[in-house]
């Protein structure tokens, strides 16, 4: 199969982009979509025009790297799945594909297809840890879970911190990714003392990284590739009020005593 | 010649750690904020460490080119993490873990070091449990286990199929915890190109911007690695893309040993190559192997029939035929050296031929789809997404890939190597996983380096440098540092040649897979030398890179590694070549067990398992630089001593 492919070119924040049309060699259908990028990467070089670039890495759908907007989809057209799970057999030969960046004001771009995502890991240095000192935990069997707790903290801590949930938002709204990490914590017992700070500490955060407001559009929830609920967004807002309406804790005064 | 000093602790095995943590010197708590650590990589080794250490009130400068510390490789890991907590009640024990390691790792691992990552196992637990990983449990609430290969107990803990992404996950917590105390600073999108040696000392590293290609220098008091594993020199591998030997390789190349390069993971279970275009392998978790049952068909016509249309009566469950007491959980080098074995016969299946079958029919009638669902659901979806083919339904197609590396930079039992405060951690040492890694136990040694161990032994070294006198970025070693990456960065833009970065890669993983892969031999090794050789200097008269020094260049990138890669690939075949026996995932053709073989009469092992030589090969390879690529390292070795264990002959049957 062959396929005709638009995209995005960029040579760095300060350049203006444009699309560029590439026409494929001939693939085949059972490649991934990055290893069709692969082999139109390595025909260009062999021309001696510079290679697209894009972001991977694990190619297996967990490290979180890669991040296509393919044919406006953030991840392609397959549901529960990354970029680099997506295979050639869910295009046509003669296909035309458009090849976007995730766009979002608080993702600057790097070149072509790479962007910045350092605002994620900045929203989580705010708040998304539970404050236990290597050496200074108890037997792990002293404290026992519930299974629905520990599985649906699973659930949410499957997040793989893509970003492709404020690339599909039309407002690039975090909420879904911030709710993953604070319901993640916030349903374990042991992120319960720093339940409500941590969730007035991340919003906050992610409010000051330029990420918009949710209108509860549900599109994050849909391209999400480890299919996030949006029901962790509501459970964020719930947890964020409670922490409104608690205030922020008295400042001690004064130091220790002896 | 280097020194190659383990220093090991004296006194009985299990009590030497207790006691070198009580004779290392401390650092007091005023000064630790003057010593500067450099770190570098964040996977569960970098991560854990450098959150410890900033804990303890050190300065702490930490290191990836990822764009977050979130994306290292340990990120991927599936199965789970074992640790000795017995909570099982089926007999495990901090010494049967450690046993079941040392003998795992066929007796090439050094006993004081597995004894003590047994030791810190239980404590990993409870820290990451602390940190809200959330763990599989039962429906009382409490931690569930599984098994996993090389062990008869259940000491296998796991979050559904993403145990590396949870437990890298609780390891970047405790990371961003210190990052926003202000105790780590974190560099981002950072590669480190070389390593600086101030008076025989590890004092800093020259890092390369990814997005703006600025090169700039960063000194410290120590300099921790924690770069992970080397199997991308295969090109095909489970690694991730943007897994190197880069960090690693600079600091060989500055004086630090490398140890047992030639000990590669090949694991048994991963999705068999499908074409020429393929740039990765995916691996399919070692738990399935719990349920799982591996089989080819018995006769070579049948290889071409649907699995369905093969009668039970017709198939050759080979694992559970040969390793009986261990069957389908026999570790990993020999459950794929069987698999290749069989395809080797010609009873291969799949369109190459090289592929088995792992089925899952009997688990599906004996527990339901519902519980195989739940125990395996994601993975049977990465196996439909991969192949298209339903797991549920017919059997998944397996076949062996480069997996793990046992080997890298030689390092004591404080995880010194023999350059004085370079540390190094995780699978980027060679220390604890002799000749063949168990499952489960690559997270269980990333976070015991890096949470409990490194942050005990490092005081060591620091209590002998003073802070104060730290040499400045502007010290001759560093000006030397930095001009060496800028001259290789010119020469790899300027070399103008015909072929891309990659095109090498896919060769030199061809050379690699031929002649040191899963069967070696010392014609193939040879060839391999040569060929490999070869490969370096028409790199460098041939390769051509893309695009300029001063912005983001993946092409640039890649072709650094590339070249460390191909150099790395002569002395992995040097070492396998040196290594006139077989041990775990080291198979010398020349050195395998025959049926008229003692070991293999009195039903220990089979015809063409490994077969150790003891007298002559008890010793850890350490390999020193040489001064250039063309000429030949300088061989070291330590020798292992067992002063608990009897090496004996490994048997699974």
């Amino acid at each position: 199969m062959k396929v005709t492919l638009k995209v995005w070119r960029q040579k760095n924040a300060n350049t203006p982009g444009g699309f560029k049309t590439y026409s494929s060699p001939d693939l085949n259908e059972n490649m991934s979509f990055l290893e069709m990028l692969d082999v139109v990467n390595e025909e260009l070089a062999n021309k001696g025009e510079e290679p697209i670039a894009f972001d991977h890495d694990c190619r297996e759908g967990i490290c979180g790297t890669c991040s296509l907007v393919i044919d406006g989809k953030p991840h392609g057209p397959h549901q529960g799945v990354a970029t680099c799970q997506t295979y050639m057999r869910s295009f046509k030969n003669g296909d035309e594909i458009v090849i976007e960046p995730f766009r979002a004001k608080a993702f600057p771009l790097i070149k072509d297809l790479v962007v910045d995502r350092a605002a994620f890991d900045r929203i989580q240095h705010a708040g998304g840890f539970i404050s236990v000192r290597t050496g200074a935990a108890p037997d792990a069997n002293s404290i026992p879970v519930p299974k629905e707790n520990a599985d649906l903290a699973m659930d949410a801590a499957q997040c793989i911190g893509c970003g492709a949930c404020v690339a599909a938002c039309k407002n690039a709204s975090a909420m879904l990714f911030v709710a993953a990490k604070v319901s993640h914590l916030g349903l374990m017992p042991q992120g319960q003392p720093e339940r409500y700070k941590r969730v007035k500490a991340m919003v906050d955060q992610m409010d000051a990284e330029g990420f918009g407001g949710c209108t509860v559009t549900g599109s994050c929830e849909a391209v999400c590739p480890k299919e996030i609920s949006l029901d962790f967004i509501a459970r964020m807002n719930r947890d964020y009020g409670v922490a409104l309406l608690k205030g922020e804790p008295k400042a001690m005064e004064g130091g220790g005593v002896g | 010649m280097a020194t190659l000093n383990s220093n090991i602790p004296a006194g009985p095995l299990a009590s030497k750690w207790e006691k070198h943590k009580f004779s290392t010197k401390l650092i007091n708590p005023a000064n630790k904020r003057k010593y500067k650590i450099i770190v570098v990589g964040a996977g569960l080794a970098g991560a854990s460490a450098s959150a410890t250490l900033a804990e303890l009130g050190y300065e702490v400068h930490n290191f990836v080119f990822h764009d977050s510390p979130r994306r290292a490789h340990s990120v991927a890991a599936q199965g789970g993490i074992n640790a000795a907590k017995n909570y099982q009640n089926d007999g495990d024990s901090v010494h049967r873990l450690f046993y079941d390691t040392i003998k795992g790792g066929d007796f090439r691992a050094r006993e004081a070091n597995v004894h003590r990552l047994a030791e810190v196992s239980v404590n990993i637990i409870d820290q990451c449990a602390a940190q809200g990983v959330p763990f599989a449990r039962e429906y009382g609430g409490l931690l569930d286990n599984r098994s996993f290969g090389g062990a008869q107990v259940s000491r296998t803990f796991y979050a559904r199929g993403q145990t590396g992404q949870q437990l890298l996950l609780g390891a970047y917590s405790a990371l961003n915890k210190m990052i926003g105390a202000g105790g780590v600073k974190s560099y981002t999108h950072a590669e480190m190109l070389d390593l600086v040696v101030v008076d025989g000392h590890a004092k800093g590293i020259i890092v390369r911007n990814l997005q703006t290609g600025e090169i700039t220098r960063h000194s410290g008091d120590a300099v921790v690695l924690a770069t992970g594993g080397y199997g991308n020199v295969y090109n095909l591998s489970t690694y991730a893309r943007g897994s190197n030997v880069t960090a690693s390789w600079r600091a060989y190349k500055r004086g630090a040993c490398f140890g047992n390069p030639c000990y590669t993971q090949i694991h048994p279970t991963c999705i068999p190559v499908s074409g020429d275009y393929q740039s990765k392998l995916t691996l399919m978790s070692e738990s399935l192997r719990n349920d799982g049952r591996v089989w080819v068909p018995k006769r070579k016509e049948d290889c071409k029939k649907r699995p369905q249309d093969i009668a039970e009566e017709d198939r050759d469950y080979y694992l559970e035929r040969m390793y009986s007491a261990f069957g389908n959980l026999a570790p990993r080098d020999i459950a794929s050296r069987a698999a290749k074995t069989v395809c080797d016969e010609g009873r291969g299946i799949g369109e190459t031929g090289l592929g088995v079958y792992l089925d899952f029919s009997a688990a599906i009638n004996r527990l339901g789809e519902a519980k195989v669902r739940e125990r395996y659901g994601n993975l049977f979806a990465m196996y439909h997404e991969i192949t298209n083919e339903s797991a549920y339904q017919t059997p998944m197609r397996i076949y062996p890939a480069v997996h793990y590396t046992m080997g890298g930079l030689w390092v004591d039992y404080n995880l010194m190597s023999n350059v004085p405060g370079l540390f190094v951690l995780g699978e980027a040492n060679f220390s604890d996983h002799g000749a063949n890694r168990l499952g489960a136990s690559a997270l269980m040694q990333g976070l015991s380096d890096g949470y409990f161990v490194l942050p005990a032994t490092i005081s060591g070294y620091l209590a002998t440098q003073n802070p104060g006198k730290r040499p400045a970025a502007d010290a001759a070693a560093f000006k030397e540092a930095e001009e060496n990456v800028q001259t290789l960065t010119k020469r790899l833009l300027g070399n103008k040649g015909k072929r891309t970065p990659d095109s090498f890669h896919k060769e030199l993983g061809k050379l690699m897979w031929e002649y040191c892969g899963m069967a070696r031999n010392k014609a193939g090794l040879e060839k391999g030398i040569k060929a490999i050789g070869e490969l370096r200097e028409e790199f460098w008269k041939n390769v051509s890179v893309l695009g300029e020094a001063g912005e983001w260049n993946q092409s640039l990138e890649r072709a650094g590694r590339i070249a460390d890669f191909i150099e790395l690939g002569e002395l992995m075949c040097r070492d396998a070549l040196m290594r006139e026996e077989s041990c775990g995932g080291h198979f010398r053709e020349e050195y395998q067990y025959t049926p008229d073989d003692p070991e293999t009469k009195q039903g220990l092992v089979n015809p063409g398992d490994v077969k150790r030589r003891d007298d002559q090969f008890a010793f850890v390879s350490a390999w020193e630089y040489a001064g250039a690529p063309d000429k030949a390292p300088i061989l070291n070795k330590e020798p292992l001593v067992y002063e608990e264990v009897h090496m004996s002959t490994r048997s699974y049957k």
